[in-house]
């Protein structure tokens, strides 16, 4: 096995070696792929439990006022209102409008934010912060000294109630402080796979521990990234780089509901005043063939209407599925388009999200 | 790695193995292949009755995450296609040297077999890719 040295590696990169993981870089990290088949790992998610090592992603450390310490206009989501212990997806954006990162807001005190933000953008986005946040407001970037475990599927919460009996009350996008073996963790029921899920942040040096302690529960798998990526474009969910870039707006890239309309956020006017050409649509091939990102769309009429951003084979369907932005008068529902080149096309039928329906997500 | 290679087969640098019997050429993707594809998803035939040259993409093998071309590792003329892989496409994972093997091409230059490897410069092939 060959080692990339300008990776960073969680504290689980021996770990994942010694499980058999085919390891990827990812966003700048030494990731695991797959332990075994992404098949047989998508259907342990969607039925039992499986765990993710997410300590690649970056969390940012933020206490002040939500207005005067400037949070708010980094934002784009509302964050004034949000209940204490609760999560709330959103995004941060340039002066063009363009999307600098997604993120998910954690409030965990009147005064106190915890910022998680996706692992290539780690650097950029605490440069971000650091310039827009107002003089004398507490930044910590503690992506290197907080680790992050993924536990998703519907019997996640069965399974992880026996090491945390508190987490049965969590309801979704809430989140607390827990103890797990003894170590302090913060616990939230969100995830990235449309099933019953919870990420949990815990110290760096105590991430093996728990990640040993979960495994050992019989019915939890190890489950890498492969098999994320085909779980989270069955729940039609952006990944920056594909959906989300600094040139696409997030109302292009639908992400219309995250987008606090009545406040003056970092970008706000850039976006109303660009000219929505172009939208996020998704689509199910009529065969096994599936999409891949970079393949173009064309109408029936041989138009070409528009760019694949994410495409996989997907298990739940039996079929390929794919997200792109098209023209936005050729993304209704039921519309037949076509994905590949000019020489070889193969048929598709646009649809609705997300493409899988029967999640635990919320149960 | 012990990948597993059939001792009486011919093989291609991509990775294509082909049993000749008389002058029918059967050709499938090596155990190496089926296991760095992962799971195979899609198998795009080609059409019967179709022309093929030798190393000639003809056929596109597809894993969850990715597509891949598949090269005929002799000419010819494109007699028979394994449809049980269109419904099946594991079994190219399970069996690929036999279940999973994807076409058949009627030879036409025999000589073109001394382009391909033995078991053994296959197998001395795969130790150096590593």
């Amino acid at each position: 096995m060959t080692v990339d040295t300008n990776l960073h590696n969680t504290p689980l990169a021996d770990a994942h070696v010694a499980l058999g993981a085919k390891m990827v870089g990812f966003g700048g990290w030494n990731m695991p792929l797959q332990y075994e088949s992404i098949l047989a790992e998508w259907e342990h998610n969607r039925k039992t439990a499986s765990l993710f090592d997410c300590s690649h992603m970056g969390e940012f450390m933020i206490k002040g006022d939500a207005k005067e310490s400037g949070l708010d206009r980094i934002v784009t989501q509302p964050i004034t209102d949000m209940p204490l212990n609760s999560c709330r997806y959103g995004a941060m954006l340039n002066d063009n409008g363009g999307v600098i990162d997604d993120l998910i807001v954690y409030r965990k005190g009147p005064q106190d934010w915890m910022i998680v933000v996706n692992a290539a953008n780690i650097e950029k986005n605490a440069r971000h912060f650091r310039a827009h946040l107002n003089a004398g407001t507490y930044f910590e970037d503690a992506s290197f000294k907080t680790a992050k475990l993924d536990l998703q599927g519907p019997q996640s919460r069965d399974v992880l109630k026996v090491l945390v009996p508190g987490i049965a009350k969590l309801s979704y996008y809430t989140f607390d402080q827990f103890q797990l073996s003894g170590i302090p963790c913060l616990i939230s029921r969100t995830g990235y796979t449309g099933e019953l899920g919870f990420e949990i942040y815990c110290p760096w040096e105590k991430c093996k521990e728990i990640w040993q302690t979960i495994l050992t529960h019989a019915t939890v798998k190890p489950t890498g990234l492969g098999v994320r990526d085909v779980l989270r474009v069955e729940m039609c969910y952006s990944l920056y780089g594909h959906e989300l870039d600094e040139t696409v707006s997030p109302l292009e890239a639908g992400l219309d509901k995250f987008i606090d309309g009545h406040k003056d956020f970092i970008g706000a006017k850039a976006v109303s005043a660009r000219p929505v050409r172009r939208t996020i649509g998704y689509f199910t091939s009529t065969s096994r063939k599936s999409p891949r990102a970079g393949n173009r769309i064309f109408d029936a009429g041989n138009q070409e209407i528009g760019i694949v951003t994410s495409g996989t084979f997907s298990p739940a369907l039996q079929a390929g599925i794919g997200i792109g932005f098209m023209d936005r008068h050729s993304k209704d529902a039921g519309i037949e388009i076509f994905f590949g080149d000019e020489k070889n096309k193969a048929a598709a039928i646009v649809a609705k999200r997300p493409f899988y329906k029967n999640g635990s997500l919320k149960s | 790695m012990g990948m597993e290679i059939e001792e009486n087969f011919l093989y291609t640098k991509e990775h294509e193995w082909v049993s000749i019997e008389d002058n029918i050429a059967t050709m499938g993707i090596t155990d190496y292949a089926q296991e760095a594809l992962g799971d195979v998803t899609y198998v795009e035939l080609p059409e019967e009755e179709s022309e093929v040259e030798q190393f000639e993409q003809f056929v596109s093998v597809e894993s969850v995450k990715a597509a891949s071309d598949i090269y005929a590792p002799m000419a010819g003329k494109v007699t028979e296609v394994n449809r049980k892989l269109e419904d099946t496409p594991a079994l190219i994972n399970k069996d690929c040297y036999g279940k999973g093997w994807i076409a058949k091409i009627e030879v036409r230059d025999m000589d073109e077999s001394t382009n391909l490897m033995s078991a053994e410069e296959y197998r001395n092939y795969l130790d150096s890719l590593h």
